[in-house]
């Protein structure tokens, strides 16, 4: 989802961390380093890495249009490819009857079947392009608060572990316990007092 | 601080209350809510609430969807012990109105809709649309947030026990006399 569109969703982080060095230069070596990476033509299923929210297919941090005052706003992009286990089973299939038949033989060995599957799965990846998605993300980087605009529990994931990679920084998402904890005023006390909390019955009249 | 995974599943039970509780709120002191910061006018249930009842070794949901549709079976729902665990907000600021969907567990924002913007025609004007989309999502972010920290502060004081919860059970009664 994108920061202009008419809607969208957004998961909160909080920014664990620091870039000691030059904090712009860092983040935009950083960025590059660490872009998308074209998988079709090759062999590999799954890509992903940082891209420009305005040009998601030509990532470019050389400059400042990711800047925005005191945000950072790029996408994360994950490229997949999905094989339908049908074409799998054709292809297979076609590659098994063909070993048969040149090393005439009736039945082929699990070890050799499992290698020609393995091979098959290559050869179709390397055919199909990828599904590319864009989740942008705003970092607000003065104020170590990050917003994914994204609900997704796997490109959330994603978020998470190329974020930590590239910048060495960590991310902490904020739910009821890290939100009271982290971001709820809470005094030392007041936080003693959550660890012991469980859950209350709000209903105590007569019931329905 | 606890191990983040296992609280998020220890916890989620807190989401779920600040819910219910904001339900309550929006019915009986809507203005508590409001930063007077962010200068907001009003806000109230949009057009979807669900309720989860796990109580008693049952796992029933309730779903209430609808423009104008009334939230009377919600309010049989919370008398049985369910929980609210998603709800949709309407929050307007004058003429501007936020709609967003908010869940309990994760505290999570979804499709959140934002006043309308100036169009974007030129690579010019991107930069200043951004800002703007910015500044209107952050208005619904830290509404969310100045809820979730009145609630927290609440739910940790020993009012909770003492008076909160019994006005909210007294409510629950009033509310399902219609």
């Amino acid at each position: 989802m994108g920061v202009l569109s008419s809607s969208v969703s957004i998961t909160q982080y909080r920014v664990e961390g620091t870039i000691e060095d030059s904090f712009l230069e860092t983040v935009a070596d950083s960025l590059t380093n660490n872009a998308i990476r074209e998988i079709d033509n090759e062999p590999e299923d799954k890509s992903v890495g940082w891209t420009g929210f305005e040009s998601p297919f030509k990532p470019d941090f050389s400059g400042s249009s990711y800047i925005f005052g005191t945000h950072l706003i790029f996408s994360l992009r994950i490229d997949k490819k999905s094989i339908p286990s049908k074409i799998v089973t054709k292809h297979l299939n076609m590659a098994i009857a063909k070993r048969l038949e040149q090393s005439e033989r009736e039945a082929l060995h699990r070890n050799e079947k499992s290698e020609i599957k393995d091979e098959v799965i290559r050869r179709l990846y390397m055919r199909m392009p990828a599904t590319p998605n864009m989740y942008d993300l705003i970092w607000n980087y003065e104020a170590k608060i990050l917003w994914f605009l994204c609900n997704q529990k796997g490109a959330n994931e994603e978020l998470e572990t190329l974020f930590s990679k590239t910048f060495k920084l960590s991310l902490i998402r904020m739910f009821p316990y890290t939100a009271a904890v982290l971001t709820g005023g809470l005094k030392d006390t007041q936080k003693d007092q959550l660890e012991k909390l469980s859950p209350t019955t709000f209903y105590r009249g007569q019931h329905a | 601080m606890l191990d983040v995974s296992v609280a998020y599943n220890r916890y989620k039970f807190l989401g779920h209350e600040f819910l219910t509780w904001l339900w309550y709120m929006i019915e009986t002191d809507t203005q508590k809510l409001l930063d007077p910061k962010a200068e907001l006018d009003d806000m109230f249930i949009g057009n979807r609430i669900v309720l989860e009842n796990s109580s008693h070794n049952r796992d029933e949901m309730i779903t209430i969807k609808g423009d104008g549709a009334g939230l009377e079976e919600g309010v049989i729902a919370l008398q049985k012990g369910a929980k609210v665990t998603e709800i949709n907000l309407v929050v307007k600021a004058g003429e501007n109105e936020w709609r967003f969907n908010l869940k309990g567990e994760s505290l999570n924002i979804g499709g959140l809709k934002s006043p309308e913007t100036g169009r974007v025609e030129s690579v010019e004007d991107v930069e200043g649309a951004v800002l703007e989309k910015i500044y209107l999502y952050e208005k619904a972010v830290d509404l969310t947030n100045y809820a979730y920290q009145q609630f927290i502060k609440s739910r940790v004081s020993p009012e909770w026990e003492t008076s909160i919860v019994q006005n909210i059970s007294k409510w629950i009664q009033q509310a399902s006399k219609g």
